[in-house]
């Protein structure tokens, strides 16, 4: 056929052509790949959704990687490398959370940077969703304390020897909320007055454990039936047990149902009770009280870290912008944590 | 003095074209972006609207809080931070209290007036809708 030449591979067939040499090496029969798309991500992580062409049939998939192999710049002072990541994964896996299976690690040879691949599961993710779909009425009644129980089993990860899992006790965490504050350079009087609130009410010690980091609605993928797994483990770190349960239960994770404190779909007693019958460590109300104020400090800064990233051009698209304004959210949410009683209303002065 | 349309016009132009005419042939990521687009847009022209009055509000009740003028916003926030951070003022304070909600709400109704958190704030502060909206 005349004409001009073929245009170079385009980036997306690039990494399709990558990923089935990946796959080859691993998977007999494994002979193309499809229907390649971007699900998130921003600068530091990309998440793909394909399928592997193999001789038994198609296989969907997931490639959760780091372009360039670099590390990860959660705001939040993420540090796990997708490596490790993939290891707590399994170890999470062995304790009997639902979690993806991963099939394999990425290595230097594959040219594709470092991750993993890992099993599509069907299933509901999004918040709003599993918050209104009529047909998962019956799993918002006994999610709430689902969540209890497979927060127990994570709970009870035995994460020793995966060296990268950091140690972020509560006193610690609000340390680096005031040194990214300070960072910004941004007058945040709510998150001043949080910041010392968290200070003068710091929880006392408890045995440590792994920590999720981000278990929240939104990162549960769900069927009628029940919770089919836990996603995204980039933030997982050691721990207080109470932090995810904090998180849990944060407004800002409610969508619009913020009567119902645990993820917008269930009670706290429902939570904390199937918690403890799963073998937790009792957790009093005012602990998870305490974190749900840490949330919202980091989820506020959360915010404006996505924003910083963009004004500083790492990571432009106008969704990282207008998260920005989206720091407010979490403010108000904060006033009504550490305020019950507003000034000028029924219950206040 | 530029000719008209003026600024707000010009926005709600643009906007309305997103919503209108892009988002139906948009599919996937750029579908989405060009949703949260439309958002940002609404949102620049609620500053428009409400960020003068806002913020005189504020510097009136931060300049009352410190006990004096606040030429600048972000100088006497910075000012306001400080001492809340070295817990000279603190929770105990009601008008300090009454001014963190206010700014607050002020900041909601440019950024999401919808925020359950927001709606329900307004509930508390003023018995019903209305308040900063």
């Amino acid at each position: 056929m005349a004409g001009p030449s073929p245009a170079p591979p385009s980036p997306p067939e690039e990494l399709a052509s990558r990923l089935l040499d990946a796959l080859q090496r691993r998977i007999p029969g494994a002979h193309g790949v499809r229907n390649l798309a971007r699900l998130s991500g921003g600068a530091s992580q990309e998440t793909f959704a394909f399928e592997a062409e193999t001789d038994r049939g198609p296989l969907p998939l997931v490639l959760r990687r780091s372009p360039g192999g670099a590390p990860r710049q959660g705001g939040m002072g993420s540090t796990l490398s997708l490596e490790d990541e993939a290891r707590v994964v399994a170890r999470a896996a062995a304790a009997g959370v639902p979690v993806p299976s991963i099939l394999f690690v990425l290595e230097p040879a594959d040219g594709l940077g470092s991750g993993f691949v890992m099993r599509f599961l069907e299933g509901e993710s999004l918040p709003r969703r599993i918050l209104r779909d009529e047909a998962l009425a019956r799993l918002r009644q006994g999610l709430a304390a689902e969540c209890g129980r497979i927060l127990a089993r994570i709970h009870a990860t035995d994460v020793r020897g995966i060296a990268g899992l950091e140690s972020v006790p509560p006193e610690l965490a609000v340390e680096r909320c005031r040194k990214l504050l300070r960072a910004f350079d941004v007058p945040r009087p709510v998150v001043e007055l949080a910041l010392v609130w968290l200070e003068d009410h710091l929880p006392s010690p408890v045995p440590q454990t792994l920590v999720h980091g981000d278990f929240r609605n939104g990162n549960l993928l769900v069927g009628p039936e029940g919770v089919r797994a836990v996603l995204d483990w980039e933030l997982a770190h050691v721990g207080d047990p109470a932090e995810d349960l904090g998180w849990l239960c944060a407004n800002v994770w409610r969508f619009g149902e913020r009567d119902r404190r645990v993820g917008g779909f269930g009670d706290l007693p429902d939570l904390l009770a199937a918690y403890e019958e799963a073998g937790g460590r009792p957790i009093p109300p005012e602990r998870v009280h305490w974190f749900e104020v840490l949330a919202g400090v980091k989820w506020t800064l959360g915010c404006s870290t996505m924003a910083a990233a963009f004004a500083a051009g790492s990571d432009r698209n106008v969704e990282r912008a207008a998260v920005g304004r989206r720091a407010s959210e979490n403010e108000i949410d904060l006033l009504h944590l550490l305020d019950p009683a507003p000034p000028g209303t029924a219950g206040g002065p | 003095m530029q000719d008209p349309p003026r600024i707000p016009e010009l926005i709600e132009a643009v906007r309305e074209f997103l919503e209108r005419d892009a988002l139906p042939e948009l599919r996937g990521r750029t579908r989405f972006l060009a949703r949260v687009s439309v958002n940002v847009l609404g949102l620049v022209l609620r500053e428009l609207e409400l960020a003068p009055a806002a913020e005189a509000a504020e510097r009136e009740r931060l300049a009352e809080l410190l006990g004096r003028p606040v030429p600048d916003l972000d100088e006497g926030n910075r000012e306001l931070c400080r001492r809340i951070r070295e817990r000279e003022i603190g929770l105990a304070d009601e008008a300090l209290r009454a001014h963190l909600w206010q700014t607050t709400l002020a900041k909601l109704a440019v950024d999401q007036p919808r925020y359950s958190g927001c709606l329900a704030a307004r509930e508390r502060l003023h018995g019903g809708r209305g308040g900063a909206a």
